[in-house]
Parts: structure tokens; C-alpha cells; sequence
């Protein structure tokens, strides 16, 4: 049985919904049963936002977690708020670009991305979330990058054509990062 | 037809319009509004009706008159907007016609706050407002099923000219999922025969909320409690997980509806995997209530669980279904919080050790409201 649940938590304007949508686009074309939710409570009105995925090839219950078991985090409070709830043995992928403090827990695996710095070389500093979608989905081999290459290529609004080469860079940039953190020093 | 991924508000009004919704009213509130939006996006497109109201008082009351019309109307709105609408709701049950209610429940009493809850069931399920009749209620789970419930309300309110309620809380209403959309259905070509068209050449029709004699208002009450029994036997409808298992069929069963339905087929998902013999009941059709099987199943049943948003409200239905034949647990958060499967998951395992006990000598079975106070303490236990 195939079952991932992530978490996408980051300011307003960071990309937490489009993120965590073009997952949920990339199972939908993979033939997967997903879900897709966001915290809409006052926090969408400034502060972290959060966005909950599960991708599973059986009928999805629960659509929301108390422990999720990955989580990609775009700023430090978000760092903050899920490093304690990231379950045993999960994944904590975050943008080290603006965490000054990393995360400590050693039952978990981190992945520090330099998420802000590589979006910026690629020409535009708000491509940090496709970045680090690719990190998670190296990390995760949740689903083939090529087919999140393909839903960017179907959802990506009319008004951001242009970027859609600087989106699919942006996401294997951030799987090579996270590759990098792997290999031997 | 291609799968698209859709947020359950806009899904419904999708589906409403595929339905051949002719009107809607409305009044924005959260976790409703992308319901609303859709509509008053989409409706003039198609050349139909929208129309946001200046309060959910005046929306219900255009739905009657639409409706009274022969026009297929509906409305949507939240808990607090619902209360609103109560005196519509009795009219229109008083005028036999039809009209679908949507409600994107959120935690109350009062303004409470925008957060998912279920605590509209006893109001939304018993009565919907003053005298005696019953809206058939639908509860979806998923965005695709509340696709299928809309198309549904609309037909079982004209065949039965009566109110239907699409009951859901603020996380179906916000979440997206895939889905199948259903192909458009054409408007109606012709008026009811009893609808408010102009009597021009045939004989008048009337409709009123009111009969002021007291046997003409008793023929009418008769008339509506007939309808409510055969809704009730050709309606009925639900969704059984894990229950019916050629070699381990289920000894526990958990009912729960909606968003709390499907989180707890997570915990009895993995309950079964730890050996307990454990079933899901989750009802599609709130009213009519599917009693008859759960009186049906608790002739084997060793204990029941049920779990909702809210402080036990269908856990009352369920009591009356079983009928002290065995134990029935609670458990359920309340405030907009949501129970999660570990919750779930801990009260089936201490409804699976104690169900044999708590047959002698309580035969209800205790209830278990957790809060985030409650939860943090049971943290520090462990």
C-alpha cells in the first residue's frame, strides 16, 4: 500500500498553496486518490499558512494529521511549530536560507535547503517553494519529478507562462540539493 | 469525462448547476462563501439566476418564491446564517415545495468561530425549524460524494416536494479532492402542475403556509408524517466498511457521518490491523436515519463507538436504534477541533476491553469529550 501525508507551512506569499497544489495536481495525473486542505483560519490574514496533502493508491480517510510524516517548511516558525509534531523517523525538509536555528531532533531525518539563495540565482526569489517541492519529492520518491514537471506545465496560471522553464529548474535544483545532502562529504 | 481536483464548495455549486439549479440566493459566510462566489460567477454565464441577498432571512424567502414558482432554487450558507433561515425552512416544509439547502457547518453556539464542526446535527436533522416536519438530510464525506448528494437533493426535493439538506462542516467544505463531474442537465421544459405560473385557463393553484382551521392543519400534518415514512423506506442510505468480513466479521462498530466518518475509517483501518474485529457505519442519509440497520447490527454487536464533531448529538439516534442491546460509547471534540485517528483509534481499543464488562451494568456506555487541555494531560501521562 502506497500512503504519504506532508505538510506545507510558510508566510503568506511563499508559495504554500501553489506548492502543495501542484502536488496534489501531480497525484491526480498519476491515477492516486489525494486530498488537498488548507488552514483557513485567521492565520491566512498574516503569519504561517498551512496546507495538508495525502496521497495514497487506496480510498483516503482521515485528510488531516496530528503527527504528519513530512513536512516541508518554508520559514522558521514553521520550523518551530512542526519539529516537535513531525512523526518518529519523519522528514523535515525547511528552508535553511531563513532558519537560524536548525532543527535538533535526531529521530527525524532534516534536510536543510538553500531554498531562498537557489531560487534567487535562477532569476526569482518566489520559485523557494518549488525548490523545496522537489527536495521533498527526492527525499520522499513520493512521485517521479516528471510528472509534477507536467502538472506545472498544465497549472501554472496564463499570467506566469513565462516561468514555466525557471519552475522546472526550480524543482530539479531542488532535488539536486537535496541529493548533495546525501552524498559523502 | 476528465477527473478535476476541486475545493468542496466549489464542487457542489458545480454539481448544483449540472443539476439544473434555476436560482440562487445567498448571503456570504465562512467556510461557505467559495459556494456563493462560484455561483455568482457562473449563474449569469448560463444565463440563470443569482442573486446575494441582503441577509440569509431574505435568501431563504426568495428560495420560497422560486421555488412556489416551479423554479429549482436553492441556498447556502453556515450554522449561524442556517439559524437565520429557520422560519423560511418551516414555510417552505408548510408549502410542500421543493428546495436544497446546503450547510457548511462551523463551530458554535452563538457566532462560535469559522473552524469544521457538526454541531448543527439535532437542529438540522430533527426539525430545521418550528412544527412538525423533517428535511431529508444528505452527509457527504468526500468532495466526490458531495457531487453525487447534490444531484441527489435535487431530485428526491422534487419527487418528494420537499426541503433536502447537503450537511457537511468547514473541512470538506475547504478541502480539495478529485473528481468526476456529472454531465450538465437540461432545464426543466415545464412548470410543475402545481406551481405558481399563472392560472390563465386553468383552474387556480394555492399555496399557503398557513391552514387556520384545525382539521384542514392536522390533514396537512398527516400528510407530511406519510411522506416522512416513505422517505424513509425508500431512502434510506449509508456506507459500511469492514463490517461485513467473510472470515472476521466486525464485533465493534464505530458510526460516524461526514468528515468525522472518514477519519474514523483511518483508526478502524488500523485497529483491524492490530486484530480488533472493528467495522465502520457511516450514514449517508442523517434523515432518514438508518436505525433499522443498526438495530440490525446490534443484534451481533458486541459494543458501539460513535465519534462526531460535536458533543454527542447523532450519538442520541444511535442509542434509540440499539436500543440497549449493547453498550454505546462516545467519542468527540467540539469547538471547531477535530478528533484525530489516534483519538479514535484509543477509544476503540478501550470499547474492545471493556465491552463485555460495561453490558452488565451500564448499559450506555460513557461518554468522552476531549479537549486540547484534556489531550496535552494525557501526553504528559504517557
Amino acid at each position: 500500500m502506497m500512503h504519504y501525508d506532508f505538510v506545507f507551512s510558510g508566510f503568506g506569499g511563499q508559495g504554500v498553496l501553489f506548492g502543495s497544489q501542484l502536488l496534489a495536481y501531480a497525484a491526480m495525473e498519476a491515477g492516486l486518490h489525494v486530498t488537498w486542505i488548507p488552514s483557513y483560519g485567521p492565520e491566512m490574514r498574516g503569519g504561517t499558512a498551512n496546507c495538508t496533502v495525502v496521497i495514497s493508491d487506496q480510498e483516503i480517510g482521515a485528510p488531516v494529521l496530528r503527527r504528519p510524516s513530512a513536512v516541508v517548511a518554508m520559514n522558521y516558525p514553521s520550523v518551530q511549530k512542526y519539529e516537535p509534531l513531525i512523526a518518529l523517523g519523519g522528514l523535515l525538509v525547511y528552508n535553511a536560507s531563513l532558519v537560524v536555528h536548525p532543527p535538533t531532533r535526531a529521530d527525524i531525518r532534516c534536510a536543510p535547503i538553500l531554498a531562498s539563495e537557489i531560487a534567487a540565482e535562477l532569476g526569482n526569489p518566489k520559485l523557494l517553494n518549488v525548490v523545496l517541492l522537489g527536495a521533498l519529492l527526492h527525499l520522499t520518491g513520493a512521485l517521479p519529478i516528471e510528472i509534477v514537471e507536467h502538472a506545472l506545465e498544465a497549472h501554472l496560471p496564463a499570467r506566469r507562462r513565462e516561468m514555466l522553464d525557471a519552475n522546472r529548474r526550480a524543482l530539479w535544483k531542488g532535488a539536486e540539493a537535496a541529493q548533495a545532502l546525501l552524498a559523502p562529504a | 469525462m476528465a477527473r478535476q481536483l476541486m475545493k468542496g464548495n466549489e464542487a457542489i455549486a458545480e454539481a448544483a448547476i449540472r443539476a439544473g439549479v434555476e436560482a440562487y440566493f445567498g448571503y456570504p459566510i465562512t467556510p461557505q462563501t467559495e459556494l456563493l462566489e462560484y455561483m455568482s460567477r457562473r449563474m449569469p454565464e448560463l444565463g440563470r439566476v443569482f442573486l446575494q441577498a441582503e441577509s440569509e432571512l431574505a435568501a431563504i424567502n426568495m428560495v420560497y418564491g422560486a421555488a412556489c414558482a416551479g423554479r429549482r432554487a436553492m441556498t447556502s450558507s453556515s450554522s449561524p446564517g442556517i439559524s437565520l433561515m429557520q422560519e423560511g425552512l418551516s414555510y417552505i416544509a408548510a408549502s410542500e415545495v421543493p428546495a436544497v439547502i446546503v450547510d457548511v457547518m462551523r463551530g458554535g453556539p452563538g457566532l462560535g468561530n469559522i473552524a469544521p464542526s457538526q454541531s448543527d446535527y439535532l437542529q438540522m436533522v430533527k426539525m430545521a425549524g418550528h412544527g412538525d416536519f423533517k428535511p431529508i438530510v444528505l452527509a457527504p464525506a468526500t468532495v466526490p460524494e458531495a457531487v453525487q448528494l447534490t444531484g441527489l437533493a435535487f431530485e428526491l426535493a422534487e419527487r418528494y416536494r420537499t426541503i433536502v439538506t447537503v450537511l457537511l462542516d468547514g473541512v470538506l467544505g475547504q478541502m480539495m479532492e478529485p473528481v468526476e463531474l456529472p454531465p450538465m442537465r437540461p432545464l426543466p421544459a415545464e412548470r410543475p402542475a402545481w406551481s405558481l405560473t399563472g392560472a390563465g385557463g386553468r383552474a387556480k393553484n394555492v399555496i399557503l403556509p398557513f391552514r387556520m382551521q384545525p382539521d384542514d392543519l392536522e390533514t396537512l400534518n398527516v400528510r407530511l408524517q406519510r411522506k416522512i415514512a416513505d422517505i424513509a423506506q425508500h431512502e434510506t442510505r449509508y456506507k459500511e466498511y469492514l463490517i461485513d468480513e467473510a472470515d472476521e466479521p466486525a464485533e465493534l462498530i464505530v458510526v460516524a457521518f461526514g468528515t468525522a466518518g472518514r477519519i474514523a475509517l483511518s483508526a478502524v483501518k488500523e485497529a483491524r490491523q492490530k486484530g480488533i474485529r472493528v467495522g465502520l457505519h457511516r450514514p449517508i442519509t442523517l434523515s432518514p436515519f438508518p436505525d433499522k440497520r443498526l438495530s440490525r447490527l446490534a443484534d451481533e454487536a458486541r459494543g458501539f463507538l460513535v465519534v462526531e464533531m460535536n458533543a454527542g448529538q447523532m450519538l442520541e439516534d444511535v442509542r434509540l436504534a440499539v436500543g440497549g442491546q449493547a453498550p454505546v460509547r462516545f467519542v468527540g471534540r467540539m469547538g471547531g477541533q477535530l478528533p484525530m485517528p489516534e483519538d479514535i483509534l484509543q477509544a476503540i481499543e478501550k470499547l474492545d476491553a471493556e465491552a463485555g464488562r460495561l453490558l452488565d451494568h451500564k448499559i450506555e456506555g460513557p461518554v468522552t469529550l476531549l479537549s486540547t487541555a484534556r489531550l496535552q494531560r494525557r501526553q504528559t501521562v504517557n
